[in-house]
Parts: C-alpha cells; sequence; structure tokens
C-alpha cells in the first residue's frame, strides 16, 4: 500500500487517507492561448513508466493539497512537498538523480 | 495449416500424436512489409488478421516484446457485452460480439465463446435511471438488452443475496447474449491464423525507434534490427505513450493497474456473469469451477502489473454482501493488468500526426470483449487511410473538438 507523508501535517498517511489529483506542474492556459496549448493542457499527459510529479489531497485528514514525486514502476517514494511550489524542490529533484542516474528530468 | 477437427483428432490418436504442426511460425523478420503492427496483442493480431481476411493485405509482421498475448489479453477477466450507453460504442462492441459468436467458426480455433448472460446490478436508484436509460438506448441500437427487477435478478443468480445490509439489489441490466470465452485461445487462434495467410509474428522483438522522412513513416528500429514498412499500426495499450513519443506524439492517457483476482475450484454455483458497479466488483465461474473476480483500478498512475491491496478487500468486501456463500472461499491467485485510461473511458483508433502511422489504444478496463470488433475497425482504418464507420468517432480529434464519448458513467468501474 502506498504511504505518503503529508507535508503539512506531517502524519505518514496510506492511500485510503488521500486522493489523487492526477499529474503536478502542468502548466495553465487561459484566455489568448492557442487550441493546441488548451488541448494540451487539458489531455495530454506524460504518463512515465519511472519518476512520476503528482498532485494529492491529505482528504480523510487535514484536507491540504500537496505534491510528491513517486516510481510509478517500484511505487518507490522520493518524498512530498508543498503544493505552491512551481517546481520541485532542488533536495528531492538530487535524491531522484542519486537513486535514478539515467532520470532524464521533466519533459 | 492444417485444420483441427474431429478427423483430425482421430487420425493422430492413431499415430500417436506426432503430426500436430506449431499453430504458428516464428520466422526471422524480413527487411521490409507493407504493414507492421506493433503489440501482439488481442487487438494487433486481431488488426492482423483482419487486413488479411477484408483486404487481402498478407505483407504484414506483428511485432511483440515479450511473447503473443503476454499482456492484458492474458490477464482480463473475459467478460464479453455490448450494453453500453453512446452510438459508437455500443456499434463497436456489439460488432465484437457478433464476432466472438462466430470466431471459433470462422478462426477454426476452439474459443469456448459461452454466451451465459451478463447481468448488471442497480444497487442505488441513481445505478437504476441509468441502467434504464441503458436499456432504452439499447433497443434504439439494435443491441439485445433487458432490464429486470430483484425477483427476476434472485431467479438468474440463485445464489444472490438481494438485501445485501448496505445495497439491496434494486434490479439489473441483463444482457443474456453477452458471455465470456477462453482468452488466450482469442490470441492464440488469430497468431495461428495469421501466421496461415503468410504473416509474421515475430516475438521477443521490442520497438526501440520509429523511423520517418518528411512526416511520413518509413519504418522502425528494433532489438532484432530496423525493419521497413509503408504502414504502421501501434496497438500497445499500456506502452502507448512511450510508442506515441518515438513517433514524436503526445496521448491523452494515463495508465494503471486493475487487479483480477480467482478463488480456489468449487462445483458449478453460477451460471452467468455478475457486475457490481456501486461496490466495485465483478465474478464469474470459470469452467474449472474457480471464481474469477475482477475489482477495482488504483487510483493513480502505476505500472506494477500488481496494484494496491485496499482494493482487494474493497472487492472481497462488496462480494461477500452480495454472494454470502463465498465467504468460507480460499483466494488462489491476485494479479494486476495494467490498463490506458482515456478521459472519457473511450478508446482512440485514430491517424496521428505522423504520416501512415495509425493507433489503437484507450481500451482501458474493457478490451477484452472489444477485440474482434476493434481489429476490424483498425484494419479498415490502416488499408484505407481513412476510418469507417466503426472508428469515425474514435479519432484523437474527439478531445480537441469535444465530442467525447462519454462512458464513464455508463461503465462505472467494472468493464
Amino acid at each position: 500500500m502506498l504511504i505518503l507523508t503529508c507535508p503539512y501535517c506531517g502524519i505518514h498517511c496510506d492511500e485510503t487517507e488521500l486522493a489523487n489529483g492526477g499529474e503536478a506542474h502542468l502548466k495553465r492556459e487561459g484566455p489568448g492561448s492557442s487550441d493546441d496549448a488548451f488541448e494540451a493542457y487539458l489531455f495530454d499527459r506524460d504518463n512515465p513508466m519511472g519518476v512520476h510529479f503528482e498532485r494529492w489531497r491529505h482528504a480523510n485528514g487535514c484536507g491540504k493539497w500537496f505534491l510528491a514525486a513517486r516510481d510509478t514502476v517500484t511505487m518507490e517514494v522520493f518524498g512530498t512537498y508543498k503544493a505552491q511550489s512551481i517546481e520541485p524542490p532542488a533536495e528531492i529533484v538530487e535524491r531522484i538523480r542519486a537513486k535514478r542516474p539515467d532520470w532524464e528530468g521533466r519533459a | 495449416m492444417r485444420r483441427y477437427s474431429a478427423f483430425a483428432i482421430a487420425r493422430e490418436a492413431l499415430r500417436h500424436h506426432t503430426g500436430w504442426e506449431r499453430a504458428w511460425r516464428s520466422p526471422e523478420p524480413k527487411k521490409h512489409y507493407k504493414v507492421i503492427v506493433i503489440g501482439a496483442g488481442g487487438h494487433g493480431l486481431a488488426t492482423a488478421y483482419y487486413l488479411g481476411k477484408n483486404f487481402g493485405i498478407r505483407d504484414v509482421a506483428v511485432l511483440d516484446k515479450g511473447w503473443l498475448g503476454g499482456g492484458n489479453t492474458g490477464r482480463n477477466t473475459t467478460i464479453i457485452r455490448s450494453n453500453y450507453l453512446q452510438d459508437p460504442s455500443a456499434a463497436i462492441y456489439e460488432k465484437a460480439r457478433s464476432l466472438y459468436e462466430t470466431f471459433s467458426q470462422d478462426l477454426n480455433y476452439n474459443a469456448m465463446f459461452s454466451p451465459r448472460g451478463v447481468l448488471m446490478l442497480a444497487q442505488t436508484h441513481h445505478e437504476v435511471r441509468g441502467y434504464q436509460r441503458t436499456a432504452h438506448a439499447n433497443a434504439l441500437q439494435e443491441v439485445e438488452t433487458e432490464w429486470v427487477g430483484p425477483e427476476r435478478v434472485k431467479e438468474i443468480v440463485p445464489i444472490i443475496n438481494i438485501d445485501g445490509p448496505r445495497y439491496p439489489v434494486l434490479g439489473g441490466l441483463w444482457q443474456a447474449r453477452g458471455g465470456t470465452a477462453r482468452h488466450d485461445a482469442i490470441a492464440w487462434g488469430y497468431a495461428r491464423a495469421c501466421s496461415g495467410m503468410g504473416m509474421d509474428i515475430i516475438q521477443q522483438c521490442a520497438v526501440t525507434g520509429v523511423r520517418s522522412e518528411g512526416g511520413q513513416v518509413t519504418g522502425v528500429v528494433t532489438t532484432r534490427g530496423d525493419i521497413a514498412c509503408d504502414k504502421l499500426a501501434i496497438v500497445v495499450a499500456g506502452h502507448s505513450g512511450h510508442l506515441a513519443d518515438m513517433a514524436g506524439f503526445r496521448l491523452p492517457i494515463e495508465s494503471a493497474p486493475l487487479q483480477a483476482l480467482v478463488s480456489e475450484p468449487i462445483k458449478p454455483c453460477i451460471d452467468c456473469v455478475v457486475m457490481a458497479n456501486t461496490v466495485h466488483g465483478y465474478m464469474s465461474q470459470s469452467d474449472k469451477g474457480e471464481l474469477v473476480i475482477g475489482g477495482g483500478t488504483d487510483s493513480y498512475n502505476g505500472f506494477t502489473q500488481r496494484g494496491s491491496f485496499n482494493h482487494i478487500e474493497e472487492t472481497v468486501r462488496a462480494l461477500i454482501e452480495t454472494f454470502p456463500i463465498i465467504s468460507r472461499l480460499k483466494m488462489l491467485r491476485q494479479w494486476g493488468g495494467i490498463v490506458d485510461m482515456t478521459g472519457d473511458r473511450s478508446p482512440i483508433l485514430s491517424k496521428t500526426p505522423l504520416g501512415n502511422c495509425f493507433i489503437n489504444c484507450g481500451w482501458g478496463t474493457g478490451g477484452f470483449k472489444a477485440i474482434p470488433g476493434s481489429g476490424w475497425a483498425m484494419a479498415e482504418l490502416v488499408a484505407n487511410g481513412e476510418p469507417g464507420p466503426l472508428a469515425a468517432d474514435f479519432g484523437l480529434d474527439r478531445f480537441r473538438e469535444g465530442r467525447f464519448i462519454d462512458e464513464s458513467v455508463a461503465a462505472g468501474v467494472a468493464h
């Protein structure tokens, strides 16, 4: 079972306490964006086999949204961080690079 | 290709079974094919088969990185039904169901198709209204289904408990002509027929790149060398994103494990398929006597082919409420398959931004039942370069245009 640590309340919560919110760090589009950009924002996803950044909500807990870096094949969690982050924090990226030397970074 | 028949069994019995030939050849890849199909699962092999049968295109190779039928074709719960809400879905799934009826005769391979009936339980008032609506829609689509009340449900499935503690059974959507088939036999039957038509099925051959020139596909790079082609069909389910990446486009797809489990074998006790979408579980009994149980999909992306444990608990809890007689059964095996899900839970059969490259994916939790119809429609798309009536609504452009084929409500969880 997947266990993540909520960066707000510090609780180690298993997945029955959490709600998944899909891929993280999507660039939002708004008025003036092209059809292509809108389509990509709404539908296209990286769906990687390996390192994945995703949104979670501590739904049956403190209720806060947060972000997580996780391997979709091994289920290894590289860390969780606040939802307000525009990019993954440097220490999490370093941890991923240490464990996954051939990781190509975010697409 | 020698035909299978009662006479062949008698002949081989007399000569100690020395005359059986391999069901399909394992040739070395040629330098060039007219069509390359990536993915030797049910959908890929069916695509190749109908290319040969309906369009006379036999210069075809089917490549697979593992062994044929080793992905979701061999991991599903073998349910066949076509009681969908939206017209395009009903059309392609009903085509598939009707082709399953004649599969064994058509391919001279016993698919063990068993039209035992599929019952989808309604356990909330919302579901009652939803399934009654589906029954009306199916009547207009010429798909034979019927809304049945709780007493009839109990008649069809005597072991069911219609007065469950959480969700009493309020009725059901009954498709008498739905059922099950032997999943491996579908892949093997198509593989044998394709090989018999002179097509090459090349296993243990992973595609590592797609070659193109001036926006047109020219071939693929594989672990067994470069192979050129005029047309390319990508039919790889959970790994569609990576192949799309090689061909230079992105897909509106996310992958997650869907679980199934099988009990110890018991005497026959349930002679149809029962699906309970509200409580996330569905069940049928195999010819060996095992109860085949389908469970939930993980709520997050994953490629583990095992799935999360809390879903097993959820599924088993629901089934014990619905079928109290199974509460003491031991479970023998549990596994997961990676399902490729689109936003509207409908598949993609489409041209792609790369010329002469076509994709068939996104069947999500319900691919097995669609195999013959999917292959039929995909063959038409590959052969003509344009989708036929079955595939027309399933193009990639539907996301941009907002023409969703929304089956996420109609199909719920179980598929």
